[in-house]
Protein backbone atom coordinates (compact mmCIF):
# COMPACT_ATOMS: atom_id res chain seq x y z
CA UNK A 1 0.00 0.00 0.00
CA UNK A 2 1.37 3.79 -0.85
CA UNK A 3 1.72 6.05 2.20
CA UNK A 4 -0.36 8.55 0.55
CA UNK A 5 -0.92 10.29 4.23
CA UNK A 6 2.42 11.96 4.47
CA UNK A 7 1.95 13.01 0.99
CA UNK A 8 -2.01 13.96 0.77
CA UNK A 9 -4.15 15.07 3.69
CA UNK A 10 -7.31 13.90 3.84
CA UNK A 11 -8.92 17.55 3.27
CA UNK A 12 -6.48 17.29 -0.31
CA UNK A 13 -8.19 14.26 -0.59
CA UNK A 14 -11.58 14.95 -0.30
CA UNK A 15 -11.13 18.14 -2.42
CA UNK A 16 -9.76 16.84 -5.02
CA UNK A 17 -12.34 13.96 -5.61
CA UNK A 18 -15.49 16.32 -4.55
CA UNK A 19 -14.51 19.75 -5.14
CA UNK A 20 -17.44 22.03 -4.26
CA UNK A 21 -16.16 25.59 -6.07
CA UNK A 22 -15.24 23.97 -9.53
CA UNK A 23 -16.84 24.63 -12.28
CA UNK A 24 -17.71 27.47 -14.90
CA UNK A 25 -19.09 31.01 -13.11
CA UNK A 26 -22.25 32.26 -15.27
CA UNK A 27 -21.95 35.78 -15.45
CA UNK A 28 -18.55 36.39 -13.50
CA UNK A 29 -17.52 39.39 -13.16
CA UNK A 30 -13.82 39.03 -12.21
CA UNK A 31 -11.46 36.25 -13.84
CA UNK A 32 -8.20 35.65 -14.58
CA UNK A 33 -6.06 32.80 -15.06
CA UNK A 34 -2.45 31.77 -15.00
CA UNK A 35 -0.11 28.83 -15.50
CA UNK A 36 2.47 27.48 -13.18
CA UNK A 37 5.73 27.34 -15.47
CA UNK A 38 7.21 24.21 -13.98
CA UNK A 39 4.51 21.82 -14.53
CA UNK A 40 2.10 23.48 -17.12
CA UNK A 41 -1.18 23.72 -14.24
CA UNK A 42 -3.59 25.81 -15.26
CA UNK A 43 -6.15 27.60 -13.29
CA UNK A 44 -8.85 30.06 -14.43
CA UNK A 45 -10.75 31.57 -11.16
CA UNK A 46 -14.35 33.47 -11.98
CA UNK A 47 -15.95 35.45 -9.05
CA UNK A 48 -18.97 37.80 -8.97
CA UNK A 49 -18.76 40.87 -7.25
CA UNK A 50 -21.82 42.73 -6.02
CA UNK A 51 -19.42 45.67 -5.86
CA UNK A 52 -17.62 45.48 -3.03
CA UNK A 53 -18.52 41.65 -1.87
CA UNK A 54 -17.39 38.75 -3.71
CA UNK A 55 -20.91 36.68 -3.75
CA UNK A 56 -19.86 33.78 -5.62
CA UNK A 57 -16.12 31.95 -6.54
CA UNK A 58 -15.25 29.28 -9.08
CA UNK A 59 -12.52 27.81 -11.10
CA UNK A 60 -11.33 25.61 -13.75
CA UNK A 61 -8.17 24.33 -15.23
CA UNK A 62 -5.66 21.85 -15.40
CA UNK A 63 -4.35 20.85 -12.02
CA UNK A 64 -2.74 18.29 -10.01
CA UNK A 65 -4.61 17.36 -6.23
CA UNK A 66 -2.81 20.25 -4.29
CA UNK A 67 -3.15 22.80 -6.52
CA UNK A 68 -6.97 21.91 -7.34
CA UNK A 69 -7.45 21.57 -3.76
CA UNK A 70 -5.80 24.62 -3.19
CA UNK A 71 -8.13 26.88 -5.35
CA UNK A 72 -11.41 25.44 -3.65
CA UNK A 73 -10.65 26.05 -0.75
CA UNK A 74 -9.79 29.44 -1.72
CA UNK A 75 -13.02 29.81 -3.21
CA UNK A 76 -14.44 28.64 -0.25
CA UNK A 77 -12.76 31.45 2.19
CA UNK A 78 -13.45 34.33 -0.59
CA UNK A 79 -17.02 33.79 -0.64
CA UNK A 80 -19.13 36.22 1.52
CA UNK A 81 -15.58 38.53 1.80
CA UNK A 82 -15.15 42.42 0.46
CA UNK A 83 -12.41 41.75 -2.01
CA UNK A 84 -9.73 43.66 0.00
CA UNK A 85 -10.08 41.03 2.95
CA UNK A 86 -9.77 38.45 0.00
CA UNK A 87 -6.92 39.94 -0.91
CA UNK A 88 -5.25 39.52 2.65
CA UNK A 89 -5.78 36.08 1.87
CA UNK A 90 -2.21 34.08 2.54
CA UNK A 91 -0.49 30.35 1.89
CA UNK A 92 -0.11 29.94 5.46
CA UNK A 93 -4.32 30.44 5.36
CA UNK A 94 -4.92 27.92 2.78
CA UNK A 95 -2.42 25.59 4.31
CA UNK A 96 -4.10 25.65 8.04
CA UNK A 97 -7.42 24.44 5.58
CA UNK A 98 -5.14 21.61 3.88
CA UNK A 99 -3.45 20.29 7.23
CA UNK A 100 -0.75 19.09 4.72
CA UNK A 101 3.13 19.12 4.86
CA UNK A 102 3.65 20.76 1.69
CA UNK A 103 7.26 20.06 0.20
CA UNK A 104 9.12 23.30 -1.02
CA UNK A 105 9.23 22.10 -4.68
CA UNK A 106 5.46 22.14 -4.47
CA UNK A 107 4.75 25.09 -2.74
CA UNK A 108 3.68 26.75 -6.07
CA UNK A 109 0.96 23.98 -6.65
CA UNK A 110 -0.43 25.91 -3.54
CA UNK A 111 0.10 29.53 -4.07
CA UNK A 112 -0.99 29.17 -7.83
CA UNK A 113 -4.35 30.06 -7.17
CA UNK A 114 -3.53 32.81 -4.72
CA UNK A 115 -2.01 34.49 -7.60
CA UNK A 116 -4.65 34.23 -9.64
CA UNK A 117 -7.01 35.41 -7.46
CA UNK A 118 -4.86 38.78 -7.07
CA UNK A 119 -4.95 39.12 -10.95
CA UNK A 120 -8.59 38.81 -10.73
CA UNK A 121 -9.09 41.41 -8.43
CA UNK A 122 -6.85 43.61 -9.99
CA UNK A 123 -9.08 43.45 -13.01
CA UNK A 124 -6.10 41.41 -14.99
CA UNK A 125 -5.84 38.37 -16.50
CA UNK A 126 -8.29 36.40 -19.34
CA UNK B 1 24.50 -12.23 -17.26
CA UNK B 2 21.93 -8.99 -17.69
CA UNK B 3 23.53 -6.00 -18.17
CA UNK B 4 22.63 -4.43 -15.02
CA UNK B 5 24.10 -7.44 -12.99
CA UNK B 6 27.73 -6.18 -14.05
CA UNK B 7 26.97 -2.34 -13.68
CA UNK B 8 24.32 -2.18 -10.22
CA UNK B 9 27.73 -1.98 -7.92
CA UNK B 10 29.43 0.91 -9.88
CA UNK B 11 26.81 3.47 -9.39
CA UNK B 12 27.51 4.80 -6.03
CA UNK B 13 23.88 6.41 -5.60
CA UNK B 14 22.02 3.52 -6.02
CA UNK B 15 22.75 2.23 -2.35
CA UNK B 16 20.60 5.08 -1.51
CA UNK B 17 17.22 4.71 0.55
CA UNK B 18 14.07 6.91 -0.20
CA UNK B 19 11.27 7.53 1.78
CA UNK B 20 11.64 4.17 3.69
CA UNK B 21 12.73 2.51 0.34
CA UNK B 22 15.76 1.30 -1.93
CA UNK B 23 16.19 3.98 -5.03
CA UNK B 24 14.41 3.42 -7.81
CA UNK B 25 15.32 5.74 -10.30
CA UNK B 26 14.01 5.82 -13.81
CA UNK B 27 14.37 9.60 -14.45
CA UNK B 28 17.67 9.28 -16.39
CA UNK B 29 16.59 10.85 -19.44
CA UNK B 30 16.39 14.05 -17.45
CA UNK B 31 19.79 13.14 -16.18
CA UNK B 32 21.27 10.27 -15.50
CA UNK B 33 23.50 9.16 -12.45
CA UNK B 34 27.22 8.23 -12.70
CA UNK B 35 29.47 5.79 -12.26
CA UNK B 36 32.20 5.93 -9.77
CA UNK B 37 34.87 5.97 -12.23
CA UNK B 38 33.33 9.19 -13.42
CA UNK B 39 33.32 10.84 -9.84
CA UNK B 40 36.50 9.48 -8.82
CA UNK B 41 37.99 10.55 -12.40
CA UNK B 42 36.70 14.39 -11.62
CA UNK B 43 37.39 14.68 -7.77
CA UNK B 44 41.41 13.02 -8.64
CA UNK B 45 41.66 15.83 -11.43
CA UNK B 46 40.87 18.76 -9.35
CA UNK B 47 43.10 16.94 -6.00
CA UNK B 48 46.35 16.34 -8.67
CA UNK B 49 46.24 18.57 -11.61
CA UNK B 50 44.35 21.05 -11.82
CA UNK B 51 45.51 24.60 -13.92
CA UNK B 52 43.88 26.58 -16.75
CA UNK B 53 44.61 25.10 -20.44
CA UNK B 54 46.31 25.86 -23.08
CA UNK B 55 47.60 28.76 -21.73
CA UNK B 56 49.87 27.80 -18.76
CA UNK B 57 53.64 26.40 -19.21
CA UNK B 58 53.97 24.76 -16.33
CA UNK B 59 53.47 21.30 -15.38
CA UNK B 60 49.78 21.38 -13.95
CA UNK B 61 49.01 23.31 -16.99
CA UNK B 62 50.49 20.97 -19.38
CA UNK B 63 48.50 17.78 -17.74
CA UNK B 64 45.11 19.56 -17.66
CA UNK B 65 45.72 20.97 -21.26
CA UNK B 66 46.33 17.16 -22.13
CA UNK B 67 43.32 15.53 -20.13
CA UNK B 68 40.82 18.81 -22.00
CA UNK B 69 42.19 17.59 -25.18
CA UNK B 70 42.01 13.75 -24.62
CA UNK B 71 38.36 14.36 -23.94
CA UNK B 72 37.94 15.60 -27.46
CA UNK B 73 39.62 12.38 -28.96
CA UNK B 74 37.67 10.28 -27.03
CA UNK B 75 34.42 11.69 -28.62
CA UNK B 76 36.03 11.97 -31.40
CA UNK B 77 36.16 7.98 -31.89
CA UNK B 78 33.26 7.53 -30.05
CA UNK B 79 30.55 9.32 -32.45
CA UNK B 80 32.74 8.09 -35.47
CA UNK B 81 34.02 12.06 -36.27
CA UNK B 82 36.46 12.14 -39.13
CA UNK B 83 38.77 14.79 -37.31
CA UNK B 84 39.05 16.29 -33.62
CA UNK B 85 38.95 19.73 -34.90
CA UNK B 86 35.24 18.57 -35.51
CA UNK B 87 34.49 17.82 -32.32
CA UNK B 88 33.64 21.50 -30.30
CA UNK B 89 33.40 21.39 -25.99
CA UNK B 90 30.53 23.30 -25.00
CA UNK B 91 28.22 23.87 -21.95
CA UNK B 92 25.40 21.36 -23.00
CA UNK B 93 22.71 20.56 -26.08
CA UNK B 94 20.82 23.92 -25.05
CA UNK B 95 24.02 26.12 -25.32
CA UNK B 96 24.85 24.24 -29.00
CA UNK B 97 21.71 24.89 -29.88
CA UNK B 98 21.72 28.56 -29.00
CA UNK B 99 25.31 28.95 -30.71
CA UNK B 100 23.76 26.93 -33.89
CA UNK B 101 20.73 29.16 -34.37
CA UNK B 102 22.97 32.60 -33.97
CA UNK B 103 25.80 31.32 -35.90
CA UNK B 104 23.26 29.53 -38.76
CA UNK B 105 20.67 32.56 -38.84
CA UNK B 106 22.93 35.36 -38.45
CA UNK B 107 23.61 35.54 -42.64
CA UNK B 108 19.97 34.82 -43.11
CA UNK B 109 17.24 36.96 -45.13
CA UNK B 110 14.12 38.18 -44.40
CA UNK B 111 11.67 35.47 -45.29
CA UNK B 112 14.20 32.41 -45.05
CA UNK B 113 13.02 29.24 -43.56
CA UNK B 114 13.70 27.38 -40.42
CA UNK B 115 11.92 24.18 -40.00
CA UNK B 116 11.75 22.33 -36.79
CA UNK B 117 9.57 19.62 -35.49
CA UNK B 118 6.47 19.13 -33.64
CA UNK B 119 8.07 16.92 -31.29
CA UNK B 120 10.97 19.50 -30.34
CA UNK B 121 12.11 19.65 -26.70
CA UNK B 122 12.19 23.61 -26.16
CA UNK B 123 15.91 24.07 -26.12
CA UNK B 124 15.45 22.91 -29.96
CA UNK B 125 12.51 25.52 -30.31
CA UNK B 126 13.54 28.87 -28.17
CA UNK B 127 16.74 29.39 -30.44
CA UNK B 128 15.24 29.32 -33.62
CA UNK B 129 12.19 31.26 -32.32
CA UNK B 130 15.12 34.29 -30.97
CA UNK B 131 16.78 33.88 -34.01
CA UNK B 132 13.43 34.23 -36.43
CA UNK B 133 12.73 37.23 -34.55
CA UNK B 134 15.82 38.94 -34.95
CA UNK B 135 16.33 37.91 -38.77
CA UNK B 136 12.65 38.53 -39.07
CA UNK B 137 12.93 34.89 -40.37
CA UNK B 138 9.56 32.17 -40.97
CA UNK B 139 9.44 29.31 -38.45
CA UNK B 140 7.85 26.07 -38.97
CA UNK B 141 7.00 22.69 -37.93
CA UNK B 142 6.72 19.51 -39.32
CA UNK B 143 3.69 17.44 -37.73
CA UNK B 144 3.59 14.75 -35.58
CA UNK B 145 1.67 11.40 -37.10
CA UNK B 146 -1.40 10.31 -34.51
CA UNK B 147 1.29 7.31 -34.07
CA UNK B 148 3.84 9.55 -33.20
CA UNK B 149 5.72 9.53 -35.95
CA UNK B 150 7.56 12.68 -37.47
CA UNK B 151 5.09 13.35 -41.07
CA UNK B 152 7.90 12.59 -43.56
CA UNK B 153 5.01 13.55 -46.61
CA UNK B 154 4.35 17.14 -45.06
CA UNK B 155 8.18 17.27 -44.25
CA UNK B 156 8.78 17.24 -48.18
CA UNK B 157 5.54 19.75 -48.86
CA UNK B 158 6.79 22.24 -46.44
CA UNK B 159 10.73 22.08 -47.54
CA UNK B 160 11.04 24.59 -50.26
CA UNK B 161 13.65 27.05 -51.95
CA UNK B 162 13.65 29.29 -49.05
CA UNK B 163 14.33 26.45 -46.33
CA UNK B 164 18.09 27.19 -44.73
CA UNK B 165 17.80 25.68 -41.30
CA UNK B 166 16.08 21.83 -40.23
CA UNK B 167 17.00 21.15 -36.95
CA UNK B 168 15.21 18.28 -35.42
CA UNK B 169 15.52 15.64 -32.63
CA UNK B 170 16.49 12.06 -33.15
CA UNK B 171 15.33 10.78 -29.95
CA UNK B 172 12.13 12.38 -28.52
CA UNK B 173 12.41 12.93 -24.92
CA UNK B 174 8.81 12.00 -24.22
CA UNK B 175 7.36 9.68 -27.32
CA UNK B 176 10.64 7.59 -27.60
CA UNK B 177 10.27 8.31 -31.73
CA UNK B 178 13.72 7.36 -33.32
CA UNK B 179 13.67 9.84 -36.04
CA UNK B 180 14.94 8.32 -39.49
CA UNK B 181 18.08 10.92 -39.22
CA UNK B 182 19.79 10.00 -42.60
CA UNK B 183 16.74 10.03 -44.55
CA UNK B 184 15.75 13.50 -43.10
CA UNK B 185 18.71 15.00 -44.20
CA UNK B 186 18.82 13.35 -47.60
CA UNK B 187 15.48 15.09 -48.07
CA UNK B 188 16.61 18.37 -46.78
CA UNK B 189 19.87 18.50 -48.32
CA UNK B 190 17.78 18.40 -51.60
CA UNK B 191 16.40 21.76 -50.47
CA UNK B 192 19.77 23.16 -49.97
CA UNK B 193 19.47 23.17 -46.18
CA UNK B 194 21.44 22.70 -43.32
CA UNK B 195 20.53 20.25 -40.93
CA UNK B 196 21.36 19.96 -37.31
CA UNK B 197 19.79 17.37 -34.78
CA UNK B 198 19.56 17.30 -31.31
CA UNK B 199 21.18 14.53 -30.04
CA UNK B 200 20.28 14.64 -26.29
CA UNK B 201 17.92 11.37 -25.94
CA UNK B 202 20.50 9.44 -28.44
CA UNK B 203 24.01 9.57 -27.94
CA UNK B 204 23.20 7.96 -23.94
CA UNK B 205 21.41 4.71 -26.12
CA UNK B 206 22.93 4.32 -29.50
CA UNK B 207 26.18 3.89 -30.95
CA UNK B 208 26.32 6.51 -33.11
CA UNK B 209 28.52 7.80 -36.50
CA UNK B 210 28.86 10.89 -37.55
CA UNK B 211 29.43 9.60 -41.16
CA UNK B 212 26.10 7.65 -41.28
CA UNK B 213 23.89 10.07 -39.97
CA UNK B 214 24.15 12.43 -43.02
CA UNK B 215 23.32 15.57 -40.58
CA UNK B 216 25.82 19.10 -41.00
CA UNK B 217 25.45 19.70 -36.95
CA UNK B 218 24.89 17.09 -33.72
CA UNK B 219 24.76 17.91 -30.66
CA UNK B 220 23.92 16.39 -26.81
CA UNK B 221 24.75 16.59 -23.10
CA UNK B 222 27.23 14.24 -21.05
CA UNK B 223 25.26 14.59 -18.20
CA UNK B 224 22.27 12.11 -19.89
CA UNK B 225 24.78 9.60 -20.67
CA UNK B 226 27.02 8.61 -17.21
CA UNK B 227 28.50 11.88 -17.22
CA UNK B 228 28.89 15.05 -15.43
CA UNK B 229 26.75 18.33 -16.07
CA UNK B 230 28.24 21.61 -17.42
CA UNK B 231 29.77 20.39 -20.47
CA UNK B 232 27.91 19.95 -24.27
CA UNK B 233 29.50 18.06 -27.51
CA UNK B 234 28.63 20.14 -30.60
CA UNK B 235 29.82 17.93 -33.30
CA UNK B 236 30.02 19.95 -36.93
CA UNK B 237 31.42 18.85 -40.60
CA UNK B 238 34.68 20.47 -40.96
CA UNK B 239 32.70 22.21 -44.33
CA UNK B 240 30.16 23.56 -42.54
CA UNK B 241 32.00 24.89 -39.32
CA UNK B 242 35.15 26.82 -41.25
CA UNK B 243 32.36 28.33 -42.85
CA UNK B 244 30.60 29.83 -39.65
CA UNK B 245 31.54 32.99 -38.40
CA UNK B 246 31.66 33.08 -34.64
CA UNK B 247 28.84 34.78 -32.80
CA UNK B 248 30.73 34.76 -28.73
CA UNK B 249 34.26 36.39 -28.43
CA UNK B 250 36.45 35.97 -25.23
CA UNK B 251 39.81 34.28 -25.03
CA UNK B 252 40.89 31.25 -26.47
CA UNK B 253 38.67 31.77 -29.84
CA UNK B 254 41.45 34.23 -31.05
CA UNK B 255 45.12 34.06 -32.29
CA UNK B 256 46.04 37.61 -32.86
CA UNK B 257 44.09 40.46 -31.40
CA UNK B 258 43.97 44.17 -32.23
CA UNK B 259 42.26 46.90 -30.38
CA UNK B 260 39.60 47.19 -33.54
CA UNK B 261 39.87 43.71 -35.03
CA UNK B 262 40.82 40.08 -34.46
CA UNK B 263 41.34 36.86 -36.15
CA UNK B 264 39.71 33.79 -35.35
CA UNK B 265 41.64 30.94 -34.13
CA UNK B 266 41.45 27.35 -35.90
CA UNK B 267 38.87 25.13 -35.18
CA UNK B 268 37.37 23.60 -32.84
CA UNK B 269 38.48 26.50 -30.59
CA UNK B 270 37.30 29.45 -32.63
CA UNK B 271 34.15 28.30 -30.89
CA UNK B 272 35.43 27.79 -27.52
CA UNK B 273 36.02 31.23 -25.30
CA UNK B 274 36.68 31.42 -22.43
CA UNK B 275 38.17 28.94 -19.57
CA UNK B 276 36.19 25.73 -20.75
CA UNK B 277 34.67 22.99 -18.01
CA UNK B 278 37.68 21.17 -17.81
CA UNK B 279 36.61 19.24 -14.94
CA UNK B 280 33.70 18.00 -16.33
CA UNK B 281 35.95 17.33 -19.46
CA UNK B 282 37.69 14.24 -17.61
CA UNK B 283 34.46 13.25 -16.12
CA UNK B 284 33.75 13.17 -19.95
CA UNK B 285 36.32 10.97 -20.69
CA UNK B 286 35.35 8.57 -17.92
CA UNK B 287 32.15 8.07 -19.13
CA UNK B 288 32.79 7.25 -22.53
CA UNK B 289 35.34 4.42 -21.55
CA UNK B 290 32.55 3.44 -19.27
CA UNK B 291 29.90 2.93 -21.98
CA UNK B 292 32.35 2.01 -24.43
CA UNK B 293 33.89 -0.99 -22.01
CA UNK B 294 29.96 -2.10 -22.06
CA UNK B 295 28.99 -1.95 -25.49
CA UNK B 296 26.94 0.45 -27.08
CA UNK B 297 25.46 -1.96 -28.74
CA UNK B 298 25.20 -3.99 -25.61
CA UNK B 299 23.97 -1.11 -23.87
CA UNK B 300 20.99 -0.28 -26.55
CA UNK B 301 19.77 -3.61 -26.24
CA UNK B 302 19.68 -3.93 -22.50
CA UNK B 303 17.93 -0.43 -22.41
CA UNK B 304 15.73 -1.71 -25.46
CA UNK B 305 14.60 -4.97 -23.32
CA UNK B 306 13.51 -2.54 -20.28
CA UNK B 307 11.57 -0.30 -22.65
CA UNK B 308 9.66 -3.38 -24.18
CA UNK B 309 8.67 -4.47 -21.18
CA UNK B 310 7.76 -1.20 -19.39
CA UNK B 311 5.30 -0.56 -22.36
CA UNK B 312 3.84 -3.72 -22.20
CA UNK B 313 3.06 -3.74 -18.54
CA UNK B 314 1.57 -0.33 -18.34
CA UNK B 315 -0.28 -0.23 -21.55
CA UNK B 316 -1.90 -3.42 -19.56
CA UNK B 317 -3.27 -1.54 -17.25
CA UNK B 318 -6.28 -0.46 -16.51
CA UNK B 319 -6.63 3.15 -17.10
CA UNK B 320 -3.27 3.75 -18.40
CA UNK B 321 -2.33 5.16 -21.24
CA UNK B 322 1.00 4.98 -22.58
CA UNK B 323 2.34 7.63 -25.18
CA UNK B 324 4.45 6.98 -28.55
CA UNK B 325 5.17 4.67 -31.82
CA UNK B 326 3.60 0.87 -30.72
CA UNK B 327 6.06 -1.08 -29.07
CA UNK B 328 7.32 -3.11 -32.77
CA UNK B 329 8.38 0.01 -33.61
CA UNK B 330 12.35 0.41 -32.14
CA UNK B 331 12.27 3.72 -29.72
CA UNK B 332 14.27 5.51 -27.17
CA UNK B 333 14.61 4.47 -23.70
CA UNK B 334 11.25 6.33 -22.32
CA UNK B 335 8.28 5.65 -21.45
CA UNK B 336 5.63 8.39 -21.11
CA UNK B 337 2.21 7.42 -19.26
CA UNK B 338 -1.31 8.55 -17.87
CA UNK B 339 -3.54 7.56 -15.27
CA UNK B 340 -6.69 8.12 -15.86
CA UNK B 341 -8.00 10.67 -12.98
CA UNK B 342 -4.56 11.38 -11.94
CA UNK B 343 -2.43 14.54 -12.39
CA UNK B 344 1.01 13.27 -13.42
CA UNK B 345 2.56 15.75 -10.77
CA UNK B 346 0.47 13.41 -8.04
CA UNK B 347 1.87 10.51 -10.09
CA UNK B 348 5.08 11.35 -9.54
CA UNK B 349 4.73 12.40 -6.00
CA UNK B 350 3.12 8.89 -5.00
CA UNK B 351 5.84 7.01 -6.61
CA UNK B 352 8.76 8.87 -4.92
CA UNK B 353 6.60 7.53 -1.85
CA UNK B 354 7.56 4.57 -2.56
CA UNK B 355 10.93 5.39 -3.73
CA UNK B 356 10.23 5.11 -7.47
CA UNK B 357 12.13 8.14 -8.91
CA UNK B 358 10.22 9.49 -12.74
CA UNK B 359 9.59 12.69 -13.99
CA UNK B 360 6.29 14.35 -14.64
CA UNK B 361 5.14 17.26 -16.63
CA UNK B 362 5.60 18.95 -20.12
CA UNK B 363 8.85 17.44 -20.43
CA UNK B 364 9.62 20.65 -21.96
CA UNK B 365 8.51 20.00 -25.22
CA UNK B 366 4.87 21.95 -24.77
CA UNK B 367 3.99 22.54 -28.40
CA UNK B 368 3.99 18.36 -28.31
CA UNK B 369 1.78 17.84 -25.04
CA UNK B 370 -0.60 20.53 -26.85
CA UNK B 371 -0.68 18.08 -29.88
CA UNK B 372 -1.46 15.31 -27.90
CA UNK B 373 -3.93 17.35 -25.66
CA UNK B 374 -2.54 16.55 -22.31
CA UNK B 375 -0.90 19.19 -20.05
CA UNK B 376 1.30 16.72 -18.80
CA UNK B 377 2.51 13.46 -18.79
CA UNK B 378 4.81 11.10 -16.46
CA UNK B 379 7.90 9.43 -17.81
CA UNK B 380 9.99 6.73 -17.17
CA UNK B 381 13.43 6.30 -18.63
CA UNK B 382 16.19 3.74 -18.44
CA UNK B 383 19.92 3.42 -18.10
CA UNK B 384 22.29 0.90 -17.90
CA UNK B 385 22.01 0.48 -14.43
CA UNK B 386 18.00 -0.60 -14.17
CA UNK B 387 16.88 -4.12 -13.28
CA UNK B 388 14.07 -5.89 -15.17
CA UNK B 389 12.57 -6.29 -11.15
CA UNK B 390 12.76 -2.10 -10.92
CA UNK B 391 10.38 -2.13 -13.84
CA UNK B 392 8.18 -4.61 -12.47
CA UNK B 393 8.06 -2.57 -9.46
CA UNK B 394 7.00 0.62 -11.24
CA UNK B 395 4.07 -1.38 -12.89
CA UNK B 396 3.12 -3.02 -10.03
CA UNK B 397 2.89 0.59 -7.88
CA UNK B 398 1.01 2.38 -10.55
CA UNK B 399 -1.46 -0.45 -10.59
CA UNK B 400 -1.99 0.78 -6.98
CA UNK B 401 -2.57 4.30 -7.41
CA UNK B 402 -5.67 4.96 -9.00
CA UNK B 403 -7.01 4.14 -5.59
CA UNK B 404 -5.15 5.70 -3.26
CA UNK B 405 -6.00 9.39 -4.28
C1 LIG C 1 15.63 16.04 -26.64
C2 LIG C 1 16.30 16.99 -25.72
N1 LIG C 1 16.88 18.09 -26.21
C3 LIG C 1 17.52 18.97 -25.42
C4 LIG C 1 17.62 18.80 -24.07
C5 LIG C 1 18.31 19.83 -23.25
O1 LIG C 1 19.49 19.35 -22.72
P1 LIG C 1 20.33 20.22 -21.69
O2 LIG C 1 19.37 20.65 -20.63
O3 LIG C 1 21.37 19.28 -21.20
O4 LIG C 1 20.91 21.37 -22.44
C6 LIG C 1 17.03 17.66 -23.51
C7 LIG C 1 17.09 17.37 -22.06
O5 LIG C 1 16.55 17.97 -21.20
C8 LIG C 1 16.36 16.75 -24.35
O6 LIG C 1 15.75 15.66 -23.84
Amino acid sequence: MIATRALYSDVIRERWRRPRFRGELPGATAVAEDVNPLCGDRVRLMLRLDGVRIVAAGFVGDSCAICTASADVLAELVVGRPAAEARAVAAGDLLAVLQADIRPTRMRCVTLPLSVLAQALNGGGA
Amino acid sequence: MRLHEITRGDFPVLGRVVNGHPLVYLDSAASSQKPRTVIEAMSQYYARSHANVHRSIHTLGEEATELYEGARDRVQRFIGAQSREEVVLTRGTTDGLNLLADALCAGLAPGDEVLITEMEHHSNIIPWQLAARRQRLALRAVPVTGSGLLDLDALDRLLSARTRVVAFTHVSNVLGTINPVAEVCARARRAGAVTVVDGAQAAPHLALDMSLLGCDFYVFSPHKMLGPTGIGVLWGRRERLEALEPTRGGGEMIKEVWLDRAQWNDLPWRFEPGTPPIAEAVGLTAAVEYLEKLGMDRVGEHERALTRQALAGLAALPGVRVFGPPASVSRGAVVAFAVEGLHPHDVAALLDAEGIAVRAGHHCAMPLMHRLGVVGTARASFSVFNAPDEIDHLVRTVADLRSVL
